[in-house]
């Protein structure tokens, strides 16, 4: 069953679970940490519309939405509130509630009709929210977003183990302070969602999905309620968007329609999704890690590339830093005509073909 | 009850909609001046996202496939445009009127031209090798726009590009206390003679009758021996051009441009469609009517809940017809 092709992708989604874990000892400065922690968010975020459009085929354009409900309902109450635990639970499940109205109302309306009608609604919805969401500026900071404290185990202040000096004890060099504890927060939370998805698509479940998406007049006339399944898996999706969401504003200690809400972070995570390969947990691990490493270290690699080869005529204007969603665009487009499974994917039936 | 709605059916059904709006709006309003303004500016929006929607409507219809990249078309008409337009500033600036009208004249065909050519490009290289597969239609459009975004990017720069507009369209009529914008006037006057156009080719001409057969069953059409693919390359160029032309006379009315205005509209065009139901013109005038004339009133009655409107709006739509008022496509 298992042929070398899904055996190197597993080993790497492993290896990289494993640089997450010690990034903190392994990477040690302010900028690696933001990005594994970004990394870890996104791991969630797009796995989670894996479920989606990968095992159930329907495509949707509010993933972001729901990933915002998260972080605003975090973020409101813990400017309210103050820093604490209970706003950021009671924040995780307003989140989870209103994203669960949302996707039911949607699924319910939409989900009937064809998978193009979905995408159009759903991304109708998620711009609906979006200007709301700058509009009502009491509530959500407008587009300035709201600042606020993160509960007090996160501050870089706290102090989880000291000497006898009284001072924070350093392991390995890092200092064991709330910064740490929070990146590890993060982590084992974004853990914990990935190992619940990965059970469910196991799951008896899981397969009725892969069903409706090979053929759904078949799935129905074998007796399952194709719309029922649909809409579950539509709020199963939804609620872990919207938890991936609280647990980044926990970490941010900021939430704006740039960071949460923003059209900008569909395509990435629709980018991700693509080039990791569709249906598969792993392809999600894997395109999230390309991209954020593409999006911090490849742009500064192309601004040195492009300074470089100043003189040489058009090549300089090629490689701009500000191109790199032109060429992005046209290595997605290039990815959907000729492996349209992805790297994880596409390593996969390469392995068994061998 | 079934007495009323067979008068309703008969005095026009569903297309009697945007009238009632504007009457339940009337009496919303008050008053009389400023519902007038409202209206025409409500009208002249509706006409020119009838102009971006009535391509993509018609190419779903016939061939089953959704462009998501359509909002290309739309920025690259309106930024080609206001190029055009700026290239010939000196027959713009020029005090004669014919000079004006012309500088506008050449600014709509470079737009329509360049749709034209775009959109056969389009269909050719993006949307040829993945026919009858929407998740690869939904991604691949969506990374088309992407580039496409980014290409005027590079070309225009990212800061918003400024339009000019002939003098003779500037200002506004005022009759006795209401005042209409005289571009708003010219944009609804030119969108109708391109309905009007619209409708006499799909229904008098014999490609017309094609277009709307292969719309209905398009295996049936093939069948009896007709090349649908080649009529489809036709009905996508066009659609691509008239959503060039609609950019650009947006361009006009905004004045002011940016590289995201298509993605922008979009979501609006995208509203319109559903509303309207796919595949039928007639069914995308009457959702672009209904768009243009709600949000204008909304946004004078109740200013934050404009785009919130167009979903109310879209979605009580589609409880009541879950395939739109007017679809062609069963």
């Amino acid at each position: 069953m298992q042929n070398t092709g899904t055996l190197i992708v597993k080993t790497s989604v492993i290896l990289i679970f494993a640089l997450l874990l010690f990034a903190p000892f392994l990477f040690q400065d302010v900028r690696s940490l933001e990005v594994a922690a970004r990394i870890c968010i996104f791991i969630v975020l797009v796995a989670s519309f894996d479920l989606l459009i990968g095992y159930t085929g329907i495509v949707s354009f509010a993933h972001t939405m729901f990933f915002g409900f998260g972080a605003y309902g975090a973020a409101i109450l813990l400017k309210t509130m103050g820093p604490g635990w209970t706003p950021v639970i009671l924040g995780a499940l307003a989140g989870v509630g209103v994203s669960l109205v949302f996707a039911i109302a949607i699924g319910l309306l939409s989900l009937r009709v064809k998978a193009i009608f979905f995408a159009m609604i759903t991304l109708a919805a998620a711009s609906v929210v979006l200007v709301l969401a700058s509009q009502l500026s009491q509530i959500t900071g407008g587009e300035d977003g709201i600042i606020y404290k993160a509960p007090d185990l996160f501050k870089p202040a706290t102090k989880l183990l000291t000497d006898a000096d009284g001072k924070v004890v350093r392991l390995w060099g890092v200092r064991l302070n709330g910064k740490l504890a929070a990146y590890y927060f993060v982590f084992f939370c974004a853990l914990a969602l990935f190992l619940v998805m990965l059970r469910f698509v196991g799951s008896p479940f899981g397969t009725v999905l892969k069903a409706i998406r090979e053929n759904e007049a078949r799935a129905e006339a074998i007796g399952y309620r194709v719309v029922a399944y649909r809409t579950a898996v539509f709020c199963l999706s939804a609620t872990i968007a919207s938890l991936a969401g609280t647990v980044y504003a926990v970490w941010l200690k900021y939430t704006g329609p740039d960071t949460a809400l923003s059209f900008a972070i569909m395509i990435d995570i629709l980018l991700m999704v693509v080039i990791g390969g569709m249906g598969t947990m792993w392809g999600a691990v894997i395109g999230a890690v390309l991209m954020i490493l593409a999006q911090y270290y490849l742009r500064d690699l192309m601004g040195a590339a492009s300074e470089a080869m100043t003189g040489i005529p058009l090549l300089p204007e090629l490689l701009a830093p500000d191109r790199w969603l032109f060429w992005l665009g046209i290595i997605f487009i290039l990815l959907v005509y000729f492996f349209p499974k992805g790297i994880a994917g596409t390593a996969m039936a390469w392995g068994e073909k061998a | 009850m079934t007495a009323l709605t067979t008068t309703l059916g008969r005095a026009g059904g569903v297309n009697l909609l945007p009238l009632a709006v504007a009457l339940i709006a009337f009496v919303l309003i008050g008053a009389p001046s400023s519902w007038v303004t409202l209206t025409v500016a409500g009208l002249a929006m509706g006409m020119m996202l009838f102009l971006m929607a009535s391509g993509l409507s018609l190419v779903f219809g016939l061939m089953d496939v959704l462009n998501f990249g359509h909002s290309a078309f739309v920025s690259f008409g309106a930024f080609v445009s206001a190029s055009v337009l700026a290239g010939l500033g000196g027959w713009l600036a020029a005090d004669s009127w014919a000079l004006n009208a012309l500088a506008l004249a050449a600014s709509y065909l470079a737009a329509i031209l360049f749709g034209l050519i775009a959109g056969w490009f389009f269909e050719t290289v993006i949307i040829r090798p993945v026919y009858r597969d929407h998740l690869r239609q939904i991604l691949i459009t969506i990374g088309a726009m992407i580039v496409a975004e980014q290409t005027i990017l590079a070309f225009w720069g990212g800061t918003p590009y400024s339009v000019g507009r002939p003098a003779f369209l500037e200002g506004s009529w005022i009759i006795g206390d209401v005042s209409i914008e005289i571009y708003r006037a010219f944009a609804f006057a030119l969108g109708v003679a391109v309905f009007v156009m619209l409708y006499l080719v799909l229904n008098r001409t014999r490609i017309g009758l094609l277009i709307r057969a292969g719309v209905e069953d398009r295996e049936m059409v093939e069948a009896l021996g007709f090349r649908v693919d080649r009529l489809f390359i036709g009905v996508f160029m066009l659609g691509s051009a008239l959503a060039a032309l609609g950019g650009a006379m947006w361009a006009g009315y905004e004045t002011l441009i940016t590289p995201h205005m298509g993605a922008d509209l979009m979501i609006v065009v995208f509203i319109v469609v559903i509303i309207g139901g796919l595949g039928s013109i007639e069914g995308t005038l009457l959702g672009a009517l209904l768009v243009g004339l709600m949000s204008n009133y909304v946004g004078f009655l109740a200013p934050k809940l404009a785009l919130a409107s167009n979903m109310i709006l879209m979605v009580a739509i589609l409880l009541w017809r879950p395939n739109g008022l007017r679809p062609a496509v069963k």
